[in-house]
Formats: C-alpha cells, structure tokens, sequence
C-alpha cells in the first residue's frame, strides 16, 4: 500500500515526462481497442450476412458439390431423397438447385450460375418471393450483377443453359427484382430463378445441389448421402481474413507499442539514475532494496495504469462516435463481404486482452532498469554519487 | 555511569560482560575501499563503546572516516575486518532485510542535505518511517504531530521540501529521525548547510530530545557550534582514534 502510494505520488510529482509516457501508452491503448473493434464489428457483421444471405445454419452438399468448381456442377444434382423431405415441408431446410448459363446484357456475353431457390423459403434474405409469379420466367439479381450487366429492374435478357442431356436452350427472361446484399457470393456472376422453373428448364424434376439449413434444423450430420457442411467450414474464408486482418493489428500495436514501452524504459532508467539519493534515502529509513526496486517497478507501472485510465476518459467519447458514424469503406475488394461503412464492436476480452498487454509490458519494463537498485552502493547512492 | 570514563581507554572487549549498558560497542573495526589496484584504510582497528542517552560528536579532518563509521553503526555499509554491535546486533552478520528493520525500528539518520522526499509534505515525510513500521492511523497521527512539535513546525506540515528553508528542513529531517523514538540517531554534518542561528536552533532541540527520550545521537560534524553541545568527543584522524573525551559540562545548553 505504502509502496503503491509512493510510486504514485513521484510519477505524478514527475510532470512532463510522465504525461508523455501516459500520452504514449493511452494512445496505443486506445488505438488497439478501436483497431481491434473495427475488425470484431467487421466480422460479426460478415457472419451475420454470409449467415442470413448465403449459407443458413448449415449445408448439406450434393457429394459432387464444389462451391469453388463450376465444373462440378453438371454432375452435382439428385432427386430430394426422402428422408430430408419432411425438413424441407416444414421449412427447416431448403433446396437450391445450380446450373451454368450465360447472359447477354446488351449483346455481351457473360458465364453466370442459375440458381434456382424455392419462393416460399424463409431460410435466406434473398427476397426469393419475387419469384411467386408464373408466366414469364423471372429471376432476380443483386446489385453488383445488375451493375456488371448493366440490368435494371423490369429488363429482359437473353439467358442460354444446358439441360441435364447437355443440350443448348436459350430464352428470354425478366427482371424481377434487385436487392442489395453485402455478400457477394450470393451477387456477383449469378441469377437467382424460381427454384420449380429451373428444374423444368434444365429437366431436373424435384433435384437439388445442396439444401441450406435453418437455425431449427437438427440435421448435424451427413443425412441420405448428403454431406453436411457446418457453419465454421461454410465461413472459413470469413475467419481467414479476420486473422489475417489481427495479424496486421498486432504488428501495429506491436510498434506503438515498443515505442511507448521504450519512453518508459528510458524514463525509469533515468530516473534510477537521477534519483540514487532519493534510494538512499529509503533504504537508510529502513525499505529494503527489494522493497525500492518493487517500487520503481510500480512506478512504471502505474504509467500504464493511468495511461488506461486516461485512454477510458479520451477514448470512450471518440470509439462511441466511431461506433456510430462507422467508417466509410472504400469499395476495394468486391469478393469481401464488407458493407460501404463499417461499425466497430467494441468486445470486452479485446479491451481486457490490450489492458493486461500494456500493463504487463510496462511491469516488465519498469523492472529491468530497477533491478540495478540492488547493486547500488547505498552510501554512494545517498551521497547522491554517481 | 562509570563505564563511560573507561570507554575511551579501553577496547569494547574488556566490557563484555556489561554489554548490556552499551547501545553500540564497536570492535577491532576496520573498513578498507578498493582504490585502483590496492586498498584504502578508511578505518583501522577502531575500538569504541557508546552508552545510552550519549550526545557524542565524531571530529576529525576531512577523510578521517567519520561518516565511513557512521554508515557502519547505521549498517549502511559493512566492516572489512571486525565487527559492531548496535543494540545487540552483529552489523557484519545481519541480512538486507534485517539491517533494513535494524534501521527502520531503531536508527535515526540525519544528513547534511537533509534528503527529504520531494513529492511528500512535510507531514508525510515524517509519516514515512512509521507507514514503514506498519503503525495504525491514529497512534501514526499523534506521534508525526508531537515530532512536529518538538521541531516547531506544526503550521508547516502541508508544505512541501522545496517551500521550506534550509533550516526547517533539516528541522523536519530531525522530526523524521525522532518520530519513531529510535534508540540512536546518526547525523553527519547536520548543520553544515545552516547560518549559525539555526544550527544552534536544531541543536537545542536534538539536545532537548536527547535528555527527554534518552535517545543516543552520534554526530559527524566539524562544526565548532555543535562541539560545544556535545557530551563527549571522539577525535578521528587517518582512520584511527586519535582521542577520546568526556566533556562534564557542554558550554551551552
Ligand atoms: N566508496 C569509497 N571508495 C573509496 N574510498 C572511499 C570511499 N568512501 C570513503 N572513502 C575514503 O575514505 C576516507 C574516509 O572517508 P569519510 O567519508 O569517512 O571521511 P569524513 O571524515 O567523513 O570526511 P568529511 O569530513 O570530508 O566528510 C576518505 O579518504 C575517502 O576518500
Ligand atoms: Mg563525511
């Protein structure tokens, strides 16, 4: 107690130098917090939409399926077997069935996926009701194709497919809809059909590729020969980059970090330095040395103890605010799921993590210059000698 | 009191056997500094006993090893050969931690810059030694208060070091030795940065705790102002007890 109060009272009689430290520490802590707030509000979001537009609670997967091999796709389709019908009657999981097709927006040709969704299905955000309607074949898109093709709602475009026999069919199409989604994997290169009229155009009565699964649905495991795709496998790619996104902000703390580590070595052992008589003088009235290197190491301590508490008081206001106006992102990568502004999320073992970080390092630091103290010639040192 | 008319003829040896009446007996001390390649003799074969309630001053030319024995009783620093013994305790043989309590219960130190603790009031200057000793609230309160007292700085215990004279500090200095009722208080040159007035000021009022709580000051000092309060005189020169003197009636006090 006697210690932790003395160690107080000299940094905050230090001045300049101790604010510079604290200023230092509070603003690698504050940076880390929002650093690593932007990339949790980032992810949870990425999770929540690729969740929501793309891929349920879980898969299951045609064996054939490769999401990342087109080619698959022609031999990827089977008939519902009849132990997942019940699930797909009562809505806990639903069908989609893809093909390869071509679109030609404005005479232009473009290899896009036909995928075809049931309209009743609640599973996913894609406002696949908008496909109710008979008569027309209609389909709809998201944003990015309708940019990339130039289609606006209400259009007609050419579309050519194969059917399962592998033989060309082409027809004329509407669009139905256009919705937005931060996900571009359900967006880009793709047209989204009426899952019954896909099945007619391609010859494919009652198939499927894979069905997605909702929160309620208990099928965990392969079922029927279908191979059941979790949640973690579905969104690795999400986590991928998250990681690679926290190496890059441990490399940046780790920088402001030895910067601010190194004013406070550089502090402690210049005042270990500086202030020898002042150790002499604690130890003639009776402190131990260890109990005066316990103390110079409290000192630089509590640098990053105040550095935390200055870094609540300055930096609530401001990651509040980030937190409501978010950042504007540029558009740079269109295979991201990343909404145009990015809202931090602020997690308490992040905040917790960077505190014991800064103060742990500061002890660390603190320490090394003062383990001296026991060397020192404690006449000399009251002398005030060097 | 005989024994103290013997103590500057006789080594500590001869009075083993009424160790108990010496507060320090000091014994074939002798302290040596590695100086290049050879050795110095700060001290040698130093024999020396000191009483209770003594107001004894260490004299002697600049390097005669005045402070170099007083670090020594303070344990502050250790003998090359030989041994003291403060308040029963073997200075040569006590640990860090020990000689650390040694000084905190029993050793009060007094220095010529007076070496108070800047970013502490007065008051809790003071307070420091008995935080030190773990002493509770109030008793802590009474004691700072009453040492404040004796030094005559009671308006003064919010101040800080650097608002103060010389003189009061050394005076607080004195109330940081005394707060803690220590069987000894060392002083090395206590009243070298002071004007006459007020070195004859805090010796008056280290010779006034002197008789009232029987507590043993040895002093360091050239100074002739502080020689004539003294009760007894030990004479340094190269290391070595050149003379030892009683002085029956300090010319002033
Ligand atoms: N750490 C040391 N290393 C080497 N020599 C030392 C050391 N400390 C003291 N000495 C020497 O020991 C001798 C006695 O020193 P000391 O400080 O005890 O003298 P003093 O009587 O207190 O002198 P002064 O009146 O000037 O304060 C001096 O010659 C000094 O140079
Ligand atoms: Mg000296």
């Amino acid at each position: 107690m006697l210690v932790l109060k003395t160690s107080f009272k000299n940094i905050i009689g230090a001045g300049k130098r101790t604010w510079l430290n604290v200023a230092v520490l509070s603003f690698t802590f504050v940076i880390m917090v929002s650093y690593n707030g932007f990339i949790d509000g980032w992810q949870q979001e990425a999770y929540r939409d690729t969740e929501n537009w793309e891929t349920g609670a879980g898969q299951l997967w045609h064996p054939q399926y490769d999401r990342f091999d087109v080619f698959t796709l022609q031999d990827a389709h089977a008939a519902i077997p009849s132990g997942l019908r019940t699930y797909v009657d009562n809505g806990t999981l639903t069908p989609i069935l893809i093909t390869q097709g071509v679109i030609y927006p404005q005479g232009r040709m473009q290899n896009i996926l036909l995928k075809g969704i049931d309209p009743k299905q609640q599973i996913l955000s894609i406002p696949s009701q908008e496909l109710a309607q008979t008569g027309e074949i209609s389909a709809l898109i998201g944003s990015r194709m309708a940019e990339s093709t130039a289609l606006k709602k209400g259009d007609r475009v050419m579309i050519r497919w194969r059917d399962k026999n592998g033989v060309f069919d082409a027809r004329e199409i509407l669009i139905a809809g256009i919705f937005s989604t931060k996900v571009p994997s359900v967006d880009a290169g793709q047209l989204w059909l009426n899952l019954n009229t896909l099945r007619e155009m391609t010859g494919m009565p009652d198939e499927a590729t894979y069905f997605v699964e909702s929160k309620d649905c208990p099928l965990k495991t392969d079922a029927d020969g279908w191979l059941y795709k979790d949640i973690d496998f579905l969104t690795a790619d999400i986590k991928a980059m998250t990681d690679g996104n926290r190496v890059e902000s441990a490399v940046i703390f780790s920088i402001l970090m030895a910067i601010a580590l190194l004013a406070v070595f550089d502090t402690q052992t210049l005042s270990i330095f500086r202030r020898r008589k002042e150790i002499g003088t604690y130890i003639a009235l009776g402190m131990t040395p260890k109990r005066v290197i316990w103390l110079f190491t409290l000192e630089g301590t509590s640098f990053s103890v105040l550095a935390v508490l200055a870094g609540f008081v300055w930096g609530t206001p401001l990651l509040w605010w980030f937190g409501k106006v978010g950042m504007k992102m540029p558009e740079i990568d269109m295979n991201v799921v990343m909404g145009d502004t990015m809202y931090p999320s602020y997690e308490l073992s992040s905040i917790l993590t960077a505190i014991v970080l800064i103060v742990c390092l500061s002890a660390i630091i603190s320490y090394l210059p003062a383990r001296k103290i026991a060397k020192q010639n404690v006449v000399n040192a009251l002398k005030g000698k060097l | 009191m005989h024994f103290r008319k013997y103590s500057y003829i006789c080594t500590a040896k001869v009075y083993d056997f009424m160790d108990t009446e010496f507060v320090i007996s000091i014994d074939s001390l002798t302290k040596t500094f590695p100086v290049g390649g050879s050795f110095f003799t700060a001290l040698n074969n130093v024999n020396l006993v000191f009483g209770k309630g003594e107001f004894t001053g260490l004299v002697g030319p600049s390097g005669s090893g005045k402070t170099t024995l007083l670090n020594i009783i303070g344990s502050l620093d250790t003998p090359s050969t030989g041994d003291a013994s403060v308040l029963g305790h073997s200075i040569a043989k006590l640990t860090p931690k020990e000689s650390a309590e040694l000084r905190n219960r029993n050793i009060g130190f007094i220095f010529q810059s007076y070496n108070l603790l800047p970013v502490y009031t007065v008051y809790e200057n003071v307070e420091f030694a008995l935080l030190l000793q773990k002493t509770p609230v109030d008793a802590r309160r009474k004691a700072v208060m009453e040492a404040l007292e004796w030094v005559g700085l009671t308006d003064k215990e919010k101040s800080r070091p650097s608002q103060l004279s010389g003189g009061e500090c050394q005076r607080v200095a004195i109330a940081r030795a005394m707060v803690k009722r220590p069987a000894i208080v060392l002083a090395d040159e206590p009243s070298a940065n002071l004007d006459a007035k007020n070195s004859h000021n805090i010796l008056q009022t280290m010779r006034k705790l002197n008789k009232e709580l029987k507590t043993t000051f040895i002093f360091a000092t050239h100074d002739e102002k502080v020689m004539q309060y003294l009760t007894r005189i030990v004479s340094l020169r190269d290391g070595e007890i050149e003379k030892d003197s009683l002085i029956e009636k300090p010319a002033s006090c």
